[in-house]
């Protein structure tokens, strides 16, 4: 089992990026879980989303994970939120940041030693899709460090996902997608 | 004529998307609805079908829940196939014409994304809602996640509005849990989807003018008794086997197997769980690890929640020596309606399980593998001594001191 959890403000489109995830993974014959916490979350509101993945039906519906990624699209949640709760040994964190990932650790002693990537979602989506939706770049690089697709793949896939939205918009998060695979580091 | 939607072998949609889809299969003659958190999508995701040409039907938005099912009331007995969607405090509000659709025998299919009832006011999911519903003379369906919450909703219709039963049926799902998880849902196509609907044959329609009818008509005790009766005695004898009929039915259509009570690794369980909605395949995920620890778990879920299963769960509990009834809804000084409902089963048993009683996931309180690995663990040791070794009455993920009584 492949657990996931986001960590987005109200409108960032965490859980756009997670049900979308959810929807590539699931074409390839694997199970999928894709939901969130809300509460009466307002737009701007810390949240988190969470995604599932298994070769078998998944049946737990308990909100507790130990995540495999967590994925950081808010950069300030990085340093409100808490982001390594429930982490394990292996939990790999991707942080949207414009630091450098030796200047963020700094930053935030708490990732000290961890398995951390750090990737500039907020600047990608400005400049491709000219709005701060960072869950499509968040994608492109979850993509590059877990190795789950390939860059080609990944890309057809979401096309289909994204298929009811005009043509430009596609575009814009096709070339999301790729930046943001491209600069994970 | 509504256009037909392409849709994939397997979809991941969550519980609203995978109701509101089956309504639009259905295709439904009027959706009376107010929305309201979480099941506002169901009908949201209705109205944009139905404003990109994929639905024929009409749909009234109105002023309040109870205007909603007054609505359902009024198409239902002109003589459409008729549903709407809501959720706690919507549902509390439609509460008064829940007893008149069903004593008018009006088939309305009721989308049900359960939550909790307010104060303190909460939008996250418990069975507050469900168990209000429970003496409305309504059917009461339960999907434990969305694929079933599809499934189930298709065959409300074919069994509410069968000139045996018409009848009223609820379909419930968990709040968040169910209705906002996306999952892997295998749909039907549109048209296999109406197939197994099958076409409205109304009854008594008021818009069949040379047949006048009258709905609602007042009885005081001359009448009234006798009404409840035949509808009470309705429940009791006809519903179970329709319900079978339909779920064997839709077995040999999808392959997906429905029982009016489930039951999961019950052939040899020395102790078994009774759950509703999600909670019931996290425990059933922990009842396979129990077994690696030794511990003959299993669980036991009722399907169909009203009328309720007597002789299923009588069946399906008579064997096991401990038994742990887990509701999901603050009781407010009784035991908990699970426990209620399966000790009066169980009554005449004979060796009858040790039976307690546990509260949780109030409000949306996480329900974790570590409270059902807890619970099981306690059901161990009441089977091996024979009798309860806690409080009959305990909550589970409770902050502050252990709650229990008697």
């Amino acid at each position: 089992m492949l657990e996931i959890r986001w960590h987005s403000r109200a409108g960032q489109g965490a859980v756009t990026g997670a049900k979308g995830l959810a929807d590539v993974v699931s074409r390839t014959g694997k199970f999928v879980q894709a939901f969130a916490f809300y509460g009466s979350a307002k737009r701007g509101a810390a949240m988190t989303a969470y995604n599932r993945v298994d070769d078998e039906v998944i049946l737990n519906h308990e909100k507790f994970m130990h995540p495999d990624y967590v994925l950081v699209i808010d950069p300030g949640l990085t340093y409100t939120a808490d982001i390594t709760a429930h982490e394990k040994e292996t939990t790999k964190y991707i942080i949207t940041t414009h630091l450098s990932k030796d200047e963020l650790v700094e930053d935030q002693p708490k990732l000290k030693g961890k398995d951390v990537y750090v990737v500039d979602c907020m600047q990608i989506s400005l400049d491709t899709i000219g709005r701060a939706i960072p869950n499509t770049p968040m994608l492109g690089a979850l993509m590059k460090v877990s190795g789950m697709f390939d860059l080609d793949y990944f890309q057809n896939a979401m096309q289909s996902v994204l298929a009811k939205f005009p043509q430009k918009i596609i575009d814009a998060n096709m070339a999301a997608i790729e930046r943001a695979y491209n600069s994970v580091k | 004529m509504a256009e037909k939607m392409e849709l994939n072998e397997v979809e991941v949609w969550d519980g609203n998307m995978a109701a509101s889809q089956a309504l639009r299969q259905a295709q439904i003659d009027v959706v009376a609805a107010y929305p309201i958190t979480p099941s506002t999508p169901v009908v949201q995701n209705y109205s944009s079908f139905l404003a990109n040409g994929y639905i024929d039907g009409e749909f009234v938005m109105v002023e309040s829940e109870h205007a909603a099912m007054s609505g359902c009331v009024g198409a239902s007995a002109a003589g459409g196939r008729v549903a709407t969607a809501t959720s706690s405090q919507g549902f509390a509000l439609m509460a008064e014409v829940l007893y008149q659709a069903s004593g008018m025998r009006l088939p309305i299919v009721l989308v049900v994304v359960n939550r909790a009832l307010a104060a303190p006011l909460n939008v996250n999911g418990d069975h507050s809602d469900m168990y209000l519903g429970r003496d409305s003379g309504w059917i009461q369906l339960d999907a434990f996640n969305s694929q079933q919450a599809y499934d189930l909703t298709l065959m409300a219709f074919r069994i509410g509005e069968d000139h045996d039963i018409r009848l009223p049926v609820m379909v419930h799902q968990d709040g968040f849990i169910t209705s906002h998880t996306a999952e892997n849902v295998h749909p039907l196509s549109d048209d296999e989807a109406y197939e197994f609907v099958g076409e409205f044959k109304p009854l008594n329609a008021m818009l069949d003018l040379s047949k006048p009818t009258t709905y609602g008509v007042q009885t005081e005790e001359d009448w009234h008794f006798e009404h409840k009766a035949r509808q009470h005695a309705d429940l009791m004898t006809k519903v179970f086997g329709k319900v079978e009929e339909v779920f064997d039915a839709f077995e040999e259509k999808t392959g997906r197997k429905y029982d009016i009570v489930e039951e999961y690794m019950m052939e040899d369980a020395e102790v078994a769980i009774v759950a509703l909605g999600s909670t019931v395949e996290t425990t059933e995920l922990v009842a396979k690890m129990m077994r690696e620890e030794g511990i003959k778990a299993g669980v036991v879920s009722p399907r169909l929640f009203r009328p309720w299963p007597y002789e299923q769960i009588k069946k399906a509990l008579s064997g096991v020596k401990a038994v742990a009834c887990l509701d999901r809804s603050s009781p407010n000084g009784a035991l908990g309606t699970l426990f209620n409902e399966v000790a009066a089963s169980l009554y005449h048993v004979e060796n009858r399980p040790v039976v307690t009683n546990y509260i949780y996931g109030l409000g949306g309180r996480d329900f974790t593998i570590d409270d059902a690995k807890k619970i099981y663990e306690e059901l161990d040791a009441n089977a091996k001594k024979g009798s309860p070794t806690t409080p009959l009455q305990q909550f589970v993920g409770l902050r502050g001191p252990k709650l229990s009584f008697y």
